[in-house]
C-alpha cells in the first residue's frame, strides 16, 4: 500500500522546481511579456512626465520594473512566488475538490470502485458499466446549457482505470480518440480524530476544439468546479444519510413548478 | 389539499396545491392535526429573510398522525400519533453524531445559499424558506416528513394533541436556551421575549435549578403569563429602565445568566429604536439586535448570553468591549429537537410542564391570513394562532 502523502499538489499546478537562473532564465510567458512591455512602456512615461511628484516617481519605478520583466521574461516576483508561466502548457479544465465522510474508509473506496455507483451521485452521468476488472463503458447526459438541466443529448466513452491501490487511490482515464477526453483521479485518507474519510478527486477534461475550446474552458471551469463539488457533496449524503435530500416533487402553490 | 402560502411581505393565502408523496426512502406522509405559528415565522412575513419564493407552504411546529411511509421507514406505522421537530437531521454526518442536529451536514436540500451566506451549509427545517431547505411547511393537511425516523416523536398516551404539539419546536427551543446558558444552582436567569419561547425558556430555567427567573416584554398580557404560568417576575421595558432595574433586583450585581428569545426584530426605546429601523429598513444591517446588545450590558460579569431567537446576517453596533472585557460566554444556535423532545415529552406526560395554554386561537387554513396579523399585532391576547386542518 502506498504512502499516503498529508499534502497533496494538483498535478496542474505549474509551479517550477526550484530552477537556478542560469539554467533556464526564463519564466514569464509571451502574453505576460507582451503585456509587460506595453504596460510598462506607458507607465513609465506617464511617470517621466509627472516626474516631480512621489505618485510619478512611483510610477516610473513600476513602468521599469514592467519593462524589465517583459525584455528579459524573468520575473522575481514570479521566481519568488516559484510561479513560471513560460513552461505551462493548457492541459484542459482540471479541478480538485474534497469532503469529509463519516464512514470507514474501506466502506468509502469499495462503494466508489463499484463504478456502476457513479450516477448514484454524479448528476450528469447517465450510466457506467463495467465490460471488465478494469475498463468501463460511461454514458453521460449533455445538458442544454450550463444552468439547465434538460438533457440535450447524450455522449458516450469507453474507460480504463490505469492505477489503482486498494482503500487509497484510483485513476482513471478514458481510452484513446474517445468523444470525451477525461480522466480522474480520486484519492481516500483518514480524517483525524475518527471523522470519517477524506475524499479528494480531481477530475479533468479536455475540450476537443482547439483554441476555442480551451477559451470556452476556462470561461466555464468555475461551473465545473462548482459541478464536481455538488457530485462530491451527493456521495456524501449517499453514504451517510442513505439517501439524497431533495425537494423536487413536493407541493407549492406555484402552479407549473414541481417544488 | 389546502395549504398556507407565503406570498409576498406581511401576505398569506390558502391554495389549493397537490398532495405530497414519499420522495425519498426516509420519507412518511403525516396528516396534520394541529400546526402553530411561530415568532420566527414573522421573519418570513416581514421579508427579512431573504430567499422566500412565492406560493411556498410555510409553518414548521405541527403534530399529526403518520398516514404513509417510505421502504426505510421502520419505527413508525399507519396511524401512529406523533409530533414532529422542525429540524431536519440526517443522523449519520459528524453532527448528528454529537447531537448537533441543527447542523447536520446533509439534511438541507438547497446547501448552497447557506454554504454562501455562512460559510458552510446548516439544516434543514421545515417551511423556512429556500435557504434552509425549501422543505414545504406543515400549514396543509398533509406534509411529507424526511427523515422521517429522526423527525417524528410518538406522543404517549394520555397527552392531548394540544399538549404535544409545543414539543415540536417552542418547547425544545426554550430549553435548549435554557440548557445553553449553563444555568448553577439559584442562579438569576433573565429571559427577553415572553412568547412561546420565552415561556417555555422560563419553565426549563427552573427545571434546571435555577433560583429566580425575571421576564422582560412590552405586552402586558404576555408578562401576566409569565408571572402566572412560569412563575417569573416581571419587567416591561416600556415602562422602566431594563439595565437599572436588573441592577437593583440583584443588588448590584447583574443577573447571571442572560437569554435573548426576540432575535432579528426586537422591539426598542428612544433612539436606538430609530437607528435600527433606519438601517434595517434601508438594508445596511439585517437585523435589529437591541435585546442582545442589552443582554450583554446587563449580563454580569463572568456571565453567559445564550441566545435562541433568530438572526439572519448582520448586526450593527455590538457591544464587543463589554462582553470581552466582562468575560461573557456566549452560547446560540437552531434549536437541537432531537436531543430533547424525548426528554420533553416525558415531561409533559407527567404534567411538571403543560404547554398547551400557548394555544389560544385556534383555526382552520383558511384563516392563515387573520391567524398571522393577530399573531404579529397581539391583538385578542394572542400567544399563539395554531391551525387545525382537519377541524
Amino acid at each position: 500500500m502506498a504512502n499516503t502523502s498529508k499534502t497533496f499538489t494538483p498535478p496542474s499546478s505549474k509551479r517550477s522546481e526550484n530552477q537556478e537562473p542560469t539554467e533556464n532564465f526564463t519564466n514569464v510567458g509571451t502574453p505576460g511579456r507582451i503585456f509587460s512591455l506595453l504596460g510598462g512602456t506607458a507607465l513609465a512615461y506617464y511617470g517621466w512626465k509627472k516626474k516631480d511628484s512621489s505618485l510619478g516617481k512611483s510610477l516610473t519605478t513600476a513602468g521599469a520594473y514592467l519593462l524589465l520583466r517583459g525584455v528579459s521574461g524573468f520575473c522575481p516576483v514570479n521566481k519568488a512566488l516559484q510561479i513560471d508561466t513560460a513552461h505551462a502548457d493548457f492541459e484542459g479544465f482540471e479541478v480538485t475538490s474534497s469532503v469529509t465522510i463519516l464512514k470507514p474508509r474501506n466502506e468509502v473506496y469499495q462503494f466508489w470502485r463499484q463504478l456502476e455507483n457513479l450516477p448514484k451521485f454524479m448528476e450528469y452521468l447517465k450510466s457506467v458499466k463495467q465490460i471488465d476488472d478494469k475498463r468501463s463503458h460511461w454514458v453521460a447526459k449533455v445538458p442544454k446549457n450550463i444552468i439547465s438541466k434538460e438533457t440535450l443529448s447524450t455522449v458516450a466513452w469507453d474507460a480504463k482505470i490505469e492505477q489503482e491501490e486498494e482503500n487509497n487511490r484510483i485513476v482513471w482515464r478514458s481510452e484513446p480518440n474517445s468523444e470525451v477526453e477525461n480522466s480522474g483521479e480520486v484519492r481516500f485518507t483518514d480524517a483525524p480524530a475518527n471523522r470519517g474519510t477524506v475524499v479528494q478527486a480531481t477530475i479533468s477534461y479536455h475540450p476537443p476544439f482547439g483554441v476555442a475550446g480551451e477559451l470556452a474552458a476556462k470561461l466555464l471551469n468555475p461551473a465545473f468546479k462548482e459541478l464536481v463539488k455538488q457530485d462530491l457533496r451527493r456521495f456524501k449524503r449517499l453514504l451517510e444519510a442513505g439517501e439524497i435530500p431533495t425537494i423536487i416533487g413536493q407541493p407549492s402553490g406555484r402552479k407549473d413548478e414541481n417544488y | 389539499m389546502k395549504a398556507i402560502c407565503w406570498e409576498g411581505i406581511n401576505k398569506v393565502s390558502t391554495e389549493r396545491v397537490p398532495d405530497p408523496t414519499i420522495l425519498n426512502p426516509r420519507d412518511a406522509i403525516v396528516r396534520v392535526l394541529l400546526s402553530s405559528v411561530c415568532g420566527s415565522d414573522l421573519h418570513l412575513l416581514g421579508g427579512y429573510i431573504p430567499a422566500m419564493r412565492s406560493g411556498d407552504i410555510i409553518g414548521h411546529e405541527f403534530m399529526g398522525e403518520i398516514v404513509e411511509v417510505g421502504p426505510e421507514v421502520k419505527k413508525f406505522k399507519k396511524g401512529d400519533r406523533v409530533v414532529v421537530c422542525s429540524v431536519l437531521a440526517c443522523g449519520g454526518c459528524e453532527y448528528c453524531q454529537r447531537e448537533e442536529y441543527s447542523l447536520c451536514d446533509n439534511s438541507n436540500a438547497e446547501p448552497e445559499w447557506t454554504e454562501k451566506a455562512y460559510g458552510y451549509p446548516v439544516a434543514g427545517i421545515f417551511g423556512y424558506s429556500h435557504a434552509l431547505g425549501g422543505y414545504a411547511g406543515s400549514h396543509a393537511e398533509y406534509t411529507r416528513i424526511p427523515f422521517a425516523e429522526n423527525t417524528c416523536f410518538k406522543v404517549p398516551d394520555g397527552v392531548s394533541n394540544e399538549s404535544a404539539l409545543f414539543t415540536s419546536d417552542a418547547f425544545p427551543t426554550g430549553y435548549m436556551a435554557a440548557d445553553f446558558a449553563g444555568i448553577e444552582p439559584g442562579d438569576t436567569v433573565v429571559v427577553w421575549g415572553a412568547g412561546g419561547v420565552g415561556l417555555m425558556a422560563m419553565h426549563s430555567a427552573w427545571l434546571l435549578g435555577a433560583g429566580r427567573v425575571i421576564a422582560i416584554d412590552q405586552y402586558p398580557y404576555r408578562l401576566e403569563q409569565a408571572r402566572s404560568r412560569a412563575n417569573a417576575e416581571v419587567l416591561n421595558f416600556r415602562e422602566v429602565d431594563v439595565l437599572q432595574a436588573l441592577k437593583e433586583m440583584t443588588g448590584g450585581r447583574g443577573p447571571d445568566r442572560c437569554i435573548d428569545c426576540v432575535g432579528m426584530e426586537a422591539n426598542s426605546t428612544g433612539i436606538e429604536r430609530i437607528y435600527d429601523y433606519a438601517k434595517q429598513y434601508a438594508r445596511l444591517q439585517n437585523d435589529r439586535p437591541a435585546v442582545l446588545r442589552q443582554a450583554i450590558m446587563a449580563c454580569r460579569k463572568g456571565g453567559t448570553v445564550s441566545i435562541i431567537g433568530v438572526y439572519g446576517g448582520f448586526i450593527d453596533k455590538f457591544p464587543m468591549g463589554a462582553a470581552m472585557n466582562k468575560g461573557l460566554t456566549f452560547r446560540m444556535g437552531q434549536q437541537f429537537g432531537q436531543r430533547y423532545i424525548p426528554k420533553l415529552l416525558d415531561i409533559v406526560a407527567k404534567g411538571e410542564v403543560d404547554p398547551a395554554y400557548l394555544l389560544t386561537h385556534k383555526l382552520s387554513l383558511d384563516m392563515g391570513q387573520e391567524g398571522y396579523m393577530m399573531f404579529k399585532e397581539k391583538t385578542n391576547n394572542n400567544m399563539r394562532s395554531v391551525f387545525a386542518p382537519a377541524g
